[in-house]
């Protein structure tokens, strides 16, 4: 994080921002297509004065959270039975090796048919996305887990379901967050890229739309404003992990 | 003994399988989802088998698909693995870059497309630049990862040999951080065909992505699901041929 601060770090960005600056006015490029930073800034100041810029980030962020939740939780529910039982993970392999390479973009057009326009298709679309790394990496989590804590549970006579809550999902929550973390990237992926092919609200129809309507300067500020999204959601699950589980989380930590 | 009984589960979660193709079957046929948007199975598969080579198959559609995806992919690895190594190997280049990729890293991919519109139109070339744009982030983020974590002391054996930067990191960083590229390329190869399927859609570039969003607008579900299913294999496919390349070539290293 003091890295991405450091004054060091902000000298190569803001020489391609002038350099930009100065080439696109001395070129005289700026046009239907393509603006100065200069421009894109001051857009971005108007979108943000008028409000528009939070609508469409609410709507966006939405959209992906009700998707996270969803395929998320179903991730975490199908993780945990496979993860606890080698049965059950077994006998669904082949059906998970058909399914899982499927690109969730390709549901797109499914999506639209069935739900049309709105929050549903596209929450429909993040939920698949979102489910597999869920699945996927909570299952390695559940796996993970110390036999002998299982052990325990028998000898207790815990309940399905009290084993779960009480002995597994304890031991396994580090890991089962960096599962929340991936979900999260994705599902905040799949939510723009929703917006951009066909859902008309959100970020990413702000952007093509201002593409389409030539307001390249538009444009450019929302996809900027995007950047600033994905780092605030990245570093702030990041600080969120490290603050709740400190090295638990991390590849060979915790033990 | 063991292998009997890993066919055994194989057959079991093959049958497991066949039980869901027959729960979609049901669901299909039941009426209970309208037929707009959800095939039967066995329609699904006849879209696929159907004329599939033919000069409007799904077999051009793929092979196009393919063909857009490799050609995007290799190109972000060449220009992710050059920069990355270079990058890696410097402390100094480290400091002044790092920043500006960890905050490039997180931005979606697809969010570059509307930009690559202003600068190339809908064109092929559009498409490309997306799907490489995407798949150059994984690359050489794990490049410089894995150059910049060589064994320190590899470092000083290069030195103390006397061998120019070039030599070092062909013969000393690049082995080393095989092993990272491989993991990196893996996800850029994942990325590229989501991209691929991205750019298709607006690009209205020919590909299955393209024959996925006809087949949705004309209403004709059992070509949209073979379309669906032929990316899964696309996907499934790969995966499977870059873990056997990379168990090939990792072959030197002490198994672990």
């Amino acid at each position: 994080m003091s890295a991405l601060l450091s004054m060091r770090g902000l000298l190569v960005p803001a020489l391609l921002l002038l350099g930009a600056e100065v080439l696109v006015n001395a070129a005289d490029l700026s046009s239907n297509n393509i603006a100065p930073p200069s421009a894109a800034f001051a857009a971005l100041l108007r979108i943000m004065l008028d409000g528009t810029l939070f609508v469409s980030t609410g709507q966006t962020l939405l959209a992906t959270a009700m998707g996270l939740a969803v395929g998320g939780s179903l991730g975490l529910v199908a993780g945990i039975l496979l993860g606890l039982s080698r049965t059950a993970s077994r006998l669904m392999t082949v059906s998970l090796e058909f399914f899982r390479p499927v690109p969730a973009v390709a549901l797109i057009p499914i999506s639209m048919l069935v739900f049309g326009f709105g929050y549903a298709m596209e929450v429909a679309v993040v939920a698949f996305a979102a489910f597999w790394p869920m699945l996927i990496y909570c299952k390695g989590a559940i796996e993970a887990v110390e036999p002998q804590l299982l052990e325990v549970a028998q000898m207790l006579r815990l309940s399905y379901f009290d084993t779960v809550r009480k002995i597994v999902l304890p031991a396994a929550l580090p890991r089962i967050f960096v599962a929340l973390r991936t979900a999260t990237g994705i599902a905040l992926i799949l939510g723009v890229t929703t917006e951009i092919l066909s859902n008309p609200q959100g970020l990413g129809f702000a952007v093509m739309s201002a593409q389409q309507s030539l307001h390249p300067d538009n444009m450019i500020a929302n996809i900027f404003w995007l950047g600033v999204l994905g780092v605030v959601v990245n570093s702030g699950l990041l600080w969120l992990q490290s603050r709740l589980f400190g090295n638990a989380g991390r590849p060979g930590g915790g033990r | 003994m063991k292998r009997a009984s890993n066919f055994l589960w194989f057959l079991g979660s093959v049958g497991v399988f066949a039980l869901l193709l027959f729960g979609w079957h049901l669901i299909a046929q039941s009426g209970m989802v309208s037929r707009v948007y959800l095939a039967p199975p066995d329609k699904a598969f006849a879209a696929i088998t159907n004329g599939f080579t033919g000069p409007n198959g799904l077999g051009s559609s793929m092979w196009a698909t393919v063909q857009r995806m490799l050609y995007g992919w290799v190109l972000a690895s060449m220009v992710g693995i050059v920069l990355g190594s270079i990058i890696g190997i410097s402390a100094i280049a480290r400091i002044y870059l790092q920043p500006m990729l960890e905050f490039l890293r997180p931005l979606p991919a697809s969010a570059i497309v509307p930009l690559a519109i202003a600068f190339f139109g809908l064109s092929e070339s559009m498409v490309l630049f997306v799907i490489a744009f995407g798949s150059f982030w994984p690359v050489l983020l794990a490049a410089v990862q894995g150059v910049s974590s060589v064994e320190p002391r590899l470092y000083e054996v290069a030195r103390a040999l006397n061998m120019s930067r070039r030599e070092t990191i062909w013969k000393i960083a690049l082995p080393n951080a095989l092993p990272d590229i491989f993991a990196g390329m893996r996800i850029g190869l994942a990325v590229a065909l989501v991209l691929t399927v991205v750019g298709e859609f607006v690009g209205g570039q020919n590909g299955l992505g393209l024959e996925i969003l006809r087949a949705s607008r004309q209403f004709q579900a059992p070509r949209m699901f073979g379309g669906v299913i032929l990316l899964g294999v696309i996907g499934y496919s790969c995966a499977v041929i870059i873990s056997n390349v990379e168990r090939y070539l990792m072959r030197w290293r002490a198994s672990r």
